[in-house]
């Protein structure tokens, strides 16, 4: 399986992406420049964290406009996998590829260290291969990564079954306080209708190694490789 | 063009000698520009004009040494297999006490600029901070909180968008820091022995180019700023710090390194302090060649600067790169990938002038080396030496009367939540340590330990410096610092490689003040020959004075390490109940400049505990040699606040937190000199039950005196000494260690 890994002025997951994706047998992964303009050639896309354009207006408003976004688009309309990561799910919600919005953390700190995650739907190929009952161990980092939806959003995520992950404590219960940042429903990951495109704050390229003290990213990379 | 009158020479901090030496070197008056350009080359931060026979005293050469301190903009020291690192810490005091945010944000990007100017890519940083007490409610309490959160938020506003983990360092807090905080900063870069890059502007006829942000009017003639004593008009310099733009720099950052994979480039000079002035002046004086450039092509935010601000702005994220002559279309090329302003502005010339014109008409014409290399030396004069303080613990523990468990018990309790000994989780979770997937020891140990994946090293790192110490005995302290560093290192299982040091202290006019700064130097100096750790380079800040007078001295050093294997990475905190835990090098005793002391009666005073190198080793090697065999658990020093604190935070640094049960007898009848005293060269160590005959036999190897103490256990942490049994339940301990500052700055 081939991944391509966008790289955005100002994206500094990408070499990380690559290295985590590059340590599963059978993957590989390949950088790609924001002014390409085709993904020929890739079986998934990452968009990775970073600070795209210094993110100094809205997360992911100006990224949305590279012109590698009109083929992450079509890729994705094609029903194939796309993973945004913590700034590459800023931008896809920018994108309209996901619906909702990341605003600045409740504590308005940035926010760096390892959170729990439950594992709200094993259903799709970017979770099947969370073993059941699991709960993820993975780092956040960022400083606008609280998700935001209305209602009538939040209703149509949970009856679709759309919530990948939700912050919680150790023994999996999504409480107020296992929540780093506000997030609406601790809501840390979800994906779109067609459930090809994943958006989560999480960094699991940062729990690929065992001595960084998680592997649990894995599951997720070899989700979509057993797909 | 104006006349030159005596006002303007002194408004450029210029001297009435140093000006005739100007004209020496002239032949004639300056003028404006010229004068401008020599006040900011000749400032201390850029010339080191009053501490450069002191420098001189640091050892800098060695065998892993590629590229010694003062050739480049950093040194550069083989960690083997082809590979290096570039390493050095700057600091940018002045900037961040009048504008805290920005101040430490473009500290962080002055020494990230510094690192990938060498041809390095850098991969983690640090910094070392110190700031006033943020306890209470006063006015200045509340200042110091005030530029506490801004410089954090800075470092973090800057190096998490750049994308390079900050990974450790230090946060003390001490009232001789108010409205003089101190921000040092580290960067670390990698890079293989072939890439290392020179900024040297070499080729006579090579263009030379301009990239990164365009030229304003910020930061004007900040070096010269920076090498001022702060005062209450201070604040009216804030146009002197500069604004930082972390996204630029990142585009900055890969074009350049791109750039030199390309083998287009003859030489290549961020512009830091002084900007375009010292990027021109020392590329030609290190090249032995002249740089002539035309204000008209620099790139710039708005009209009508004239050349005098072009040449002083310290606007961030530019560099001169001297391009080898016909590979103009490839940079160009690079340049315009990433976005970025550049500009082909001169050349480099053979006659040994930085040349500057204005649209042709030539405004600056000094000879290059002059300007960089013949800056006045002046050796200050250093007050005598006062006559050593003593460390008499019946005189220092007069008005705390021995304590019962109850004031132990609360004693632990102040010390772990006194700022500068409490977690900074509140800290470094606002820093990313986590990109680029090398922390592998996560901020909060004695070192951080980062896995550098393209070149298959692990490399620990540290920055340390007791201040009290320091006042207390500038010489010794100094020598504690490099010892404590390479203890700490020690701790994680690394051996140090090498030193950059950032040497803080008040105006060195004073002669007290000078006297602190020379024997912090000759203290550093010997500590280094010790332990085999030349000094790569580093920055100087003097002036770091507020109205009320000079901070304590502050040589920070950071030191770097190697690890041989991923196995041998070790942390401070206890692994599982049962462990036995040793403590490594006695009791001690010397209660002297200790944090006990400052805690109990707020006074800094005796001598600080001694230093014998030879035990100091020897301990190094016994924690390497425990940590190489596979039997250490865990391993922290004993430094602020003495073995308690060293045993309270393996406990609390465990997750789920760990207790322990120890028992050590009174020293001097006391329990707190057993408990808090600071005596140098000393660790806690844990080690399984069933590796206890194997531990002790390496102690004994290394001849480090050993001593079992107690177990780890699932409990409270219980110490008895004599007849004293005091008890902490540990989720208590970490509310007051792991807590404290979270709650100061809520």
């Amino acid at each position: 399986m081939k991944f391509a890994v966008i790289r955005f002025p100002g994206s500094n997951c990408d070499q990380d992406c690559v290295l985590a994706v590059r340590s599963f047998a059978g993957a590989s992964a390949e950088f790609v420049w924001h002014k390409e303009t085709s993904l020929n050639g890739f079986d998934a896309v990452i968009l990775p964290g970073g600070f795209s354009y210094g993110d100094y207006l809205r997360c992911g408003a100006i990224a949305r406009f590279s012109p590698i976004m009109a083929a992450v688009k079509e890729f994705a309309a094609a029903g194939r996998p796309v993973i945004g990561i913590c700034n590459g799910f800023q931008i896809l919600c920018e994108a309209g590829l996901l619906p909702g919005a990341l605003v600045r953390n409740r504590g308005l700190h940035f926010l760096c260290e390892h959170v729990w995650l439950a594992t709200g739907t094993r259903a799709t190929a970017f979770t099947r291969a969370v073993p059941e009952g699991r709960v993820l161990r993975i780092p956040i980092a960022h400083g606008e990564g609280c998700y935001f939806a209305d209602d009538e959003t939040l209703a149509r995520l949970r009856d679709e079954d759309r919530v990948l992950f939700r912050y919680c404590d150790a023994d999996g219960r999504a409480t107020p306080d296992a929540n780093p940042n506000g997030s609406r429903e601790n809501i840390a990951g979800i994906c779109n209708e067609g459930r090809n495109v994943f958006g989560l704050m999480p960094h699991p390229e940062r729990a690929c190694h065992p001595e960084l003290g998680s592997t649990d990213g894995r599951f997720l990379i070899q989700s979509l490789l057993n797909s | 063009m104006s006349a030159i009158t005596p006002e303007i020479i002194e408004r450029h901090g210029i001297t009435p000698d140093e000006y005739e030496r100007i004209k020496g070197i002239l032949g004639r008056e300056p003028n404006i520009t010229e004068l401008g350009v020599f006040s900011v080359m000749w400032s201390e931060h850029c010339s080191y004009k009053n501490s450069k026979p002191e420098l001189r005293k640091f050892p800098t050469t060695g065998e892993r040494v590629l590229v010694k301190a003062g050739e480049e903009n950093a040194g550069v020291i083989d960690i083997g297999d082809g590979w290096a690192v570039a390493f050095k810490m700057e600091s940018h005091n002045h900037p961040s006490a009048v504008e805290p945010f920005q101040g430490a944000a473009t500290g962080v990007g002055g020494i990230i600029r510094d690192i990938f100017t060498m041809g390095a890519r850098p991969v983690f940083s640090m910094n070392a901070l110190r700031f006033g007490d943020i306890r209470g409610d006063s006015p200045q309490a509340r200042t110091n909180r005030r530029l506490f959160a801004g410089v954090v938020s800075g470092i973090a506003h800057y190096g998490n968008c750049i994308g390079i983990p900050t990974i450790g360092g230090e946060v003390y807090f001490d009232d001789s820091y108010a409205g003089n905080p101190l921000v040092n900063v580290f960067c670390l870069g990698i890079l293989r022995h072939d890439q290392i890059a020179r900024g040297a502007a070499a080729g006579v006829g090579n263009p030379v180019f301009y990239v990164g942000a365009e030229t304003g009017r910020d930061g004007l003639a900040g070096a010269a700023f920076a090498s001022r004593d702060l005062t209450e008009e201070s604040k009216e310099d804030r146009p002197a710090v500069q604004v930082g733009d972390p996204f630029r720099e990142k585009l900055l950052l890969e074009a350049c390194l791109e750039l030199l994979a390309s083998g287009c480039v003859a030489g290549i000079q961020d512009m830091g302090a002084a900007g375009l002035t010292c990027s021109t002046c020392e590329t030609a004086s290190r090249g032995g060649t002249g740089v002539e450039i035309d204000t008209c092509h620099v790139p710039k935010r708005e009209p009508g600067m004239t050349p005098y601000e072009i040449l002083l702005s310290e606007s961030q994220e530019r560099m001169l790169v001297i391009v080898k002559k016909g590979q103009e279309a490839a940079v160009k090329e690079i340049f315009e990938k990433w976005d970025l302003p550049y500009a082909e502005v001169g050349s480099v010339r053979d006659d040994g002038f930085m040349r500057v014109r204005e649209n042709g008409v030539t405004v600056v014409e000094i000879p290059a080396r002059s300007l960089a290399d013949d800056a006045p030396v002046y050796i200050r004069e250093a007050a005598p030496k006062p006559a050593p303080a003593t460390c008499d613990n019946s005189e220092l523990l007069a008005e705390i009367p021995a304590p019962d468990a109850a004031a132990v018990r609360d004693a632990l309790v102040a010390l772990l939540s006194h700022p500068s000994i409490a977690s900074k989780r509140w800290v470094w979770r606002q820093y990313d340590h986590m990109v680029r997937l090398g922390a592998t020891v996560l901020p909060g140990s004695d070192a951080a330990v980062f896995v550098v994946r393209e070149a298959g090293k692990i490399l620990a790192a540290t920055t340390d410096c007791n201040a009290v110490y320091c006042r207390q005995d500038p010489r010794l302290g100094a020598r504690i610092a490099v010892a404590e560093a390479a203890r700490n290192l020690a701790c994680s299982g690394a051996v140090p490689i090498a030193v950059t040091d950032n040497l803080n202290f008040g105006n060195p006019h004073r002669p007290e003040n000078f006297l602190q700064l020379r024997e912090a130097v000759e203290g550093l100096a010997d500590a280094c020959r010790v332990y085999g750790t030349p000094v790569t380079g580093g920055n100087v800040s003097l002036y770091n004075q507020n109205p009320s007078g000079a901070i304590d001295p502050t040589p920070t050093v950071g030191m770097v390490g190697l690890i041989d294997e991923i196995a041998h990475v070790t942390t401070q905190a206890f692994k599982e109940p049962g462990d036995i835990i040793y403590l490594l090098g006695g009791y001690g005793s010397e209660m002297g400049a200790s944090h006990y002391l400052l805690t109990c009666t707020g006074r800094k005073a005796g001598a600080p505990p001694a230093l014998d190198d030879t035990r100091e080793l020897a301990l190094h090697e016994a924690l390497r040699a425990l940590i190489r065999a596979g039997y250490a658990r865990s391993a922290h020093d004993c430094s602020e606040g003495g073995l308690a604190v060293a045993l309270a935070e393996s406990c609390l640094s465990a997750s789920p937190l760990l207790g322990a049960t120890v028992s050590v007898p009174p020293v001097e009848g006391r329990a707190d000199t057993t408990l808090f005293n600071e005596s140098q060269s000393r660790a806690v160590v844990s080690v399984r039950p069933g590796d206890r005959a194997a531990a002790e036999a390496v102690f004994s190897a290394c001849g480090v005196s050993f001593t079992e103490i107690g177990v780890v256990t699932a409990g409270a942490l219980k110490i008895s000494c004599g007849d004293l049994a005091v008890e902490w339940p540990t989720d208590a301990l970490f509310h007051a260690w792991g807590e404290s500052i979270e709650n100061l700055m809520a």
